[in-house]
């Protein structure tokens, strides 16, 4: 599960009273390295109003008329606000006034919250690609749950369908959308729609309402067939034990595969990637009881 | 008394989704306006760390995001724990719509935000605004 997590360091860009203007090239060039680098970055006009955000850290960058206090905490809030002079400096320096306060607030945060694990989203190389529902549509089927081996799906106390684990996706693997009956799973980053958020045409509907049952129809295909070359493989590299082999023949049945599954979209280097056929067998069969038991509860509380 | 507007705007750092001229051009409108503006790297990022500070943008009535599609914007929040309320809140589409068209959005009145962002386009035509989402 993903913790709820604030981005520490909030850039305001103020052009209120007691500051001049930056110079427009320079404003516009801070904001976009600010953003691609994770930072939330809030402009602040002469009449405009600060958003009020509950974050740990503001850092106030401005061309103050006067000197300006460099640190101080809002009594309401606990936000520690800092304030910089940025008055004639030129872009790489103010980058460098930002890294050092943000180390100042990512070091706070560790020492009160621990560190951050590599898989933790707040990584900056972490893609931020994972399913995302739309309730108004998902009729809590749990084929999702069902199908997805990487235990990304799992199920709330109330018996509701939800995205746990979205570290554990697939980057550029929108398969479990293609399977959803319902067209209720998005991936914001994706190509094409409806997978991207795209309105959903009637086209779409009819095509997806065919999926009736996964297991029958994709899931067991799927499984079954890395079964069969499964076991054919067993039996061969019982005899010979070479594991380079081994791995040309599984990366042979899930191009394969691939090719019998097309329009699932699965990027090779995700089939390329996938556990042993034992393995996925293991999964597939966990991840259909998990469903399996959250639709017999939903069932129970229905006639409770 | 209506409360001021708010601007959101999505930089969508972590994907080539979003045309980079519109993208660009809309943020360089932005800068250069007298609007107050909040810009955050990334929705979908936020979304998957459940940042709180999309539960504070959520609560602010009258908000206008400049982001992607509705439907993926709205259970974006959703999704962090941050229901956006189905009155006052706008999505601008940098995915389907040029950077001039969002601009007047934006600026009632404004003809023309850079040199270039006529030049500018996205995937398809117009844009969609409401949040309701696609319900065929």
């Amino acid at each position: 599960m993903i913790a709820r997590k604030s981005s520490t360091l909030r850039v305001v860009l103020y052009e209120g009273r007691d500051s001049r203007p930056l110079p427009a090239e320079l404003r516009l060039e801070l904001t976009q390295t600010l953003l691609d680098r994770g930072f939330l970055v809030s402009s602040v006009k002469p009449n405009g109003a600060l958003s009020k955000f509950q974050q740990p850290h503001i850092l106030v960058l401005g061309a103050f008329e006067q000197a300006v206090s460099p640190l101080a905490t809002d009594a309401q809030s606990d936000t520690q606000v800092h304030v910089r002079n940025v008055d004639g400096l030129a872009l790489s320096a103010i980058c460098e006034l930002v890294d050092d306060v943000s180390k100042l607030a990512d070091g706070e945060d560790a020492d009160s919250s621990g560190n951050s694990s590599p898989a933790d989203p707040k990584s900056p190389r972490w893609k931020p690609w994972f399913p995302v529902i739309d309730y108004d549509r998902c009729t809590n089927c749990m084929q999702c749950l069902s199908f997805c081996l990487f235990d990304v799906y799992g199920v709330t106390k109330a018996g509701q369908i939800t995205v746990q684990n979205q570290s554990n996706c697939k980057t550029d693997c929108p398969a479990c959308s293609r399977v959803c009956p319902e067209v209720a799973i998005l991936f914001p980053k994706y190509k094409a729609g409806p997978i991207n958020g795209d309105e959903i045409s009637s086209d779409d509907v009819r095509r997806e309402a065919m999926k009736v049952d996964i297991s029958s129809l994709l899931g067991g295909d799927i499984y079954s067939m890395l079964r069969d070359r499964s076991a054919k493989a067993k039996s061969r590299f019982s005899k010979e034990r070479d594991d380079d082999r081994a791995l040309k023949e599984r990366q042979r049945c899930l191009t394969k595969l691939q090719q019998n599954i097309e329009g699932l979209d699965i990027p090779a280097e995700v089939l390329s990637s996938l556990p042993s056929a034992d393995s996925i067998r293991e999964r597939a069969e966990k991840a259909k009881q998990k469903a399996q038991e959250a639709l017999q509860m939903n069932a129970q509380n229905k006639n409770v | 008394m209506k409360p001021q507007r708010s601007v959101l705007f999505c930089r969508c750092a972590f994907a080539r989704v979003v045309p980079d001229d519109v993208k660009n051009d809309v943020l360089k409108h932005l800068v250069h306006s007298a609007e107050p503006f909040d810009a955050v790297g990334d929705l979908c990022e936020m979304s998957a760390r459940k940042d709180p500070t999309l539960v504070d943008l959520a609560a602010q009535g009258n908000l206008t995001v400049v982001a992607c599609y509705p439907r993926a914007v709205k259970w974006l929040f959703s999704a962090a724990g941050a229901p956006l309320p189905t009155e006052g809140v706008e999505v601008l589409n940098m995915r389907t719509d040029d950077a001039q068209t969002i601009c007047q959005r934006l600026t009632p009145g404004f003809s023309n935000a850079t040199p270039d962002a006529s030049s500018s386009s996205g995937e398809s035509a117009p844009a969609e605004s409401s949040l309701s989402g696609g319900s065929a």
